[in-house]
């Protein structure tokens, strides 16, 4: 790892469901580091546990869930600048006040569906300078002033006309500029960005991407970037973590997964990328099978049921761990170590 | 918002038109008139009456009359604000409706308050605190509410509060105030007997609003908009009263219109089992000697109350929710 202290670190995070039907291993031991200024993306299918390791990280999860084990370090910043201790979110009151005056003002969230994420019965405006107040000791009209502002970075025309519109006034780039504006507004160091181009066309969606690359370096913040579209990290991200049922299959810098992915996983996943130079009218590799159900997770490694180089007697009886393999990469996969998951 | 108001107001005299014809098509529906039953009754009674007499009532009333004379007749005096002479009490329909209106008014009003009091509150605890030991004590009761009819209710409650609290607790007034004119003792005197019906009356409706609270709120609560709140740091005291709260009692507002004339018709066995001085026993009465001005009128007042409820509560909507003050805007 990097000599810098990372801004988050999170260790062996678990996050379960309790549910009637017995638990839901959603998070199952999930350990990551995102640098300041970094752009981390997280993907997975549906269900992989991308989206809960993030609203963990904002100790969002709703029961029946709840965090089981693990840390999640955040490196806070004096008032000066300065660095000061970092802090464990897992043991902090998820609705205390240390932990509210952290949620929106250090990390931040760009939630998937602008649409949904802005009440409808109040105004952009109002959405907006509630954050602003919340964590600056400013009036309503210094928020509305740094409102107006923030809507002008992201490059939404007549902003002031804009401020006293509804979310549903407004075309879906301009909602998802809006949202991005509400998230940056308390000048956050962590940006955890939840598929926020799903629900905008291609081109918007590219028109996003940039914008949030700019605000980004601009302001050095690091962003936790969730999607399913290996496309957008291959854009976004300066490092990767590939997640499956729960786990890390593979981690490392963006550019060593797209050339140099190790976890067979990994690997279909790319395979299965239409290309320029593909032959037309030939199917697209796909991953053999599907996702398993979460109440039933296979033994071993979760993978190995879909996986063509699974080892008999090996993959379906240990967890591989996810251990160092190369500069900067790891991987859980007993092709490259032998080291398994301790129970 | 101002153009919508007054486009209502502007149709509210066609709306009234078009359902009195139908209220007095429906009151002249049944066979027979006032005299027949009228006459049916001397009957039972062991008395008769000539025919000529009988003739000579039905010219006095205009019963000889073609049904759209009648109406218009009808029209005539409504539109001089007079409702009409009631065929059997042989007074003005204004007078016989006058204080039934009034105190039936009120205790709907009484009802209505009680109802949102305690649903309101105990919907938005049931759905935030949902499948806890309090939540599911609030569901039983609520079954109990919507199971329970409301006139063994108001006979169980007129029992315990007479033999246990001594109170009498039938009518809405004590004796000595009951036929005197209206004064401030007389109202306090009113509002020590009114809260029994009111409890009465709202029990179901407090029920079912408790139960459609929680279900609306249960849904907001699950919306995006709620994680994006509370992912801006809000408390989550904060966060459930400002979005989803507000968003949940949308629905209902734009069901207060309907409450009003489902409180006065659904009063009728209450009233008469609790013996109270409003206006539900007077149609029945009205309807079943088909004393049709009376019975009309007081239908037409119905219709009345039901879209001057509905335009309120259109207004308070619009009030509270953006997308529909500003839909074509």
């Amino acid at each position: 790892m990097d000599k810098q202290q990372p801004l988050l670190s999170v260790k062996n995070l678990k996050t379960h469901f309790f549910m009637d039907e017995g638990v839901v291993k959603a998070v199952d031991g999930v350990t990551f580091d995102v640098q300041a200024g970094q752009v981390f993306g997280i993907v997975g299918e549906s269900g992989c546990g991308k989206s809960v390791t993030m609203k963990a990280v904002l100790r969002l999860v709703d029961p029946p869930g709840r965090i089981v084990g693990g840390e999640i370090m955040l490196r806070r910043t004096n008032e000066d600048g300065s660095t000061n201790e970092a802090i464990d979110l897992v043991k902090l009151d998820a609705n205390g006040k240390m932990m509210r005056d952290i949620r929106g003002a250090e990390i931040a969230l760009i939630p998937q569906e602008p649409m949904a994420s802005f009440s409808p019965v109040h105004t952009i405006g109002d959405q907006i300078c509630e954050a602003i107040m919340l964590h600056q000791s400013v009036d309503k009209r210094a928020a509305r002033k740094i409102a107006l502002q923030m809507l002008k970075d992201v490059g939404i025309p007549i902003p002031e006309q804009r401020l006293d519109e509804y979310s549903w006034q407004l075309s879906g780039g301009l909602r998802q500029r809006a949202i991005i504006a509400m998230a940056l507004s308390c000048n956050p160091r962590l940006l955890i960005a939840d598929e926020p181009t799903t629900a905008v066309d291609v081109t918007t969606q590219a028109q996003v991407l940039r914008l949030l690359r700019r605000l980004q370096e601009q302001r050095n913040a690091a962003i936790i970037f969730i999607t399913h579209d290996l496309g957008v990290i291959a854009q976004m991200a300066d490092s990767v973590m590939v997640m499956y049922l729960g786990l890390v299959m593979e981690q490392g810098p963006v550019e060593t997964i797209f050339h140099n992915a190790k976890h067979p996983y990994t690997q279909a996943l790319l395979r299965s990328i239409p290309t320029v130079t593909m032959t037309p009218r030939v199917n697209l590799p796909t991953i053999s099978g599907s996702i398993p159900h979460p109440f039933n997770k296979p033994k071993g490694c979760p993978f190995h049921p879909r996986c063509e180089k699974s080892i008999a007697g090996k993959c379906d009886a240990r967890t591989p761990a996810l251990q160092a393999a190369g500069e900067r990469q790891w991987v859980s996969c007993f092709l490259y170590h032998d080291v398994e998951v301790s129970a | 918002m101002l153009r919508f108001i007054v486009q209502r107001l502007l149709i509210l005299p066609f709306l009234v038109l078009l359902f009195s014809v139908i209220v007095f098509w429906l009151v002249q529906a049944p066979p027979g008139d006032f005299l027949t039953s009228y006459v049916a009754n001397l009957a039972s009674s062991g008395s008769s009456i000539d025919a000529e007499q009988v003739e000579a009532l039905k010219r006095q009333f205009g019963l000889d009359q073609p049904g759209y004379i009648q109406y218009w007749r009808w029209m005539e005096s409504l539109s001089k604000g007079d409702l009409g002479l009631s065929l059997e009490y042989q007074r003005p329909n204004t007078e016989l409706i006058g204080e039934r209106l009034v105190l039936t008014i009120a205790l709907a009003l009484f009802a209505f308050v009680i109802t949102w009091l305690f649903a309101i509150p105990a919907g938005i605890y049931s759905a935030t605190h949902q499948n806890s030991w309090l939540d599911y004590v609030l569901t039983v009761l609520n079954y109990i509410g919507v199971a329970t009819p409301n006139f063994m209710l108001a006979l169980i409650l007129m029992w315990l509060a007479f033999s246990y609290l001594g109170l009498s607790v039938t009518g809405l007034f004590s004796p000595e105030y009951i036929q005197a004119p209206w004064s401030w003792e007389r109202v306090v005197d009113l509002m020590k007997h009114i809260w029994l019906p009111a409890i009465v009356l709202g029990v179901a409706g407090t029920a079912r609003l408790t139960r459609v609270m929680r279900a609306n709120l249960l849904d907001e609560l699950n919306k995006p908009y709620v994680v994006t709140a509370r992912a801006k740091g809000l408390s989550e005291w904060k966060v459930v009263f400002k979005y989803p709260v507000r968003l949940a009692l949308n629905p209902l507002v734009s069901t207060i219109g309907w409450y009003l004339p489902q409180l006065f018709s659904g009063s009728l066995i209450v009233a008469t089992v609790m013996n109270l001085p409003n206006i539900g026993p007077l149609l029945l009465r009205a309807l079943t000697q088909q004393d049709m001005y009376l019975a009309g009128s007081i239908l037409l007042i119905y219709c009345f109350l039901t879209i001057v409820g509905t335009l309120i509560s259109d207004i308070l909507l619009a009030l509270l929710d953006p997308r529909i003050r500003m839909e074509g805007a």
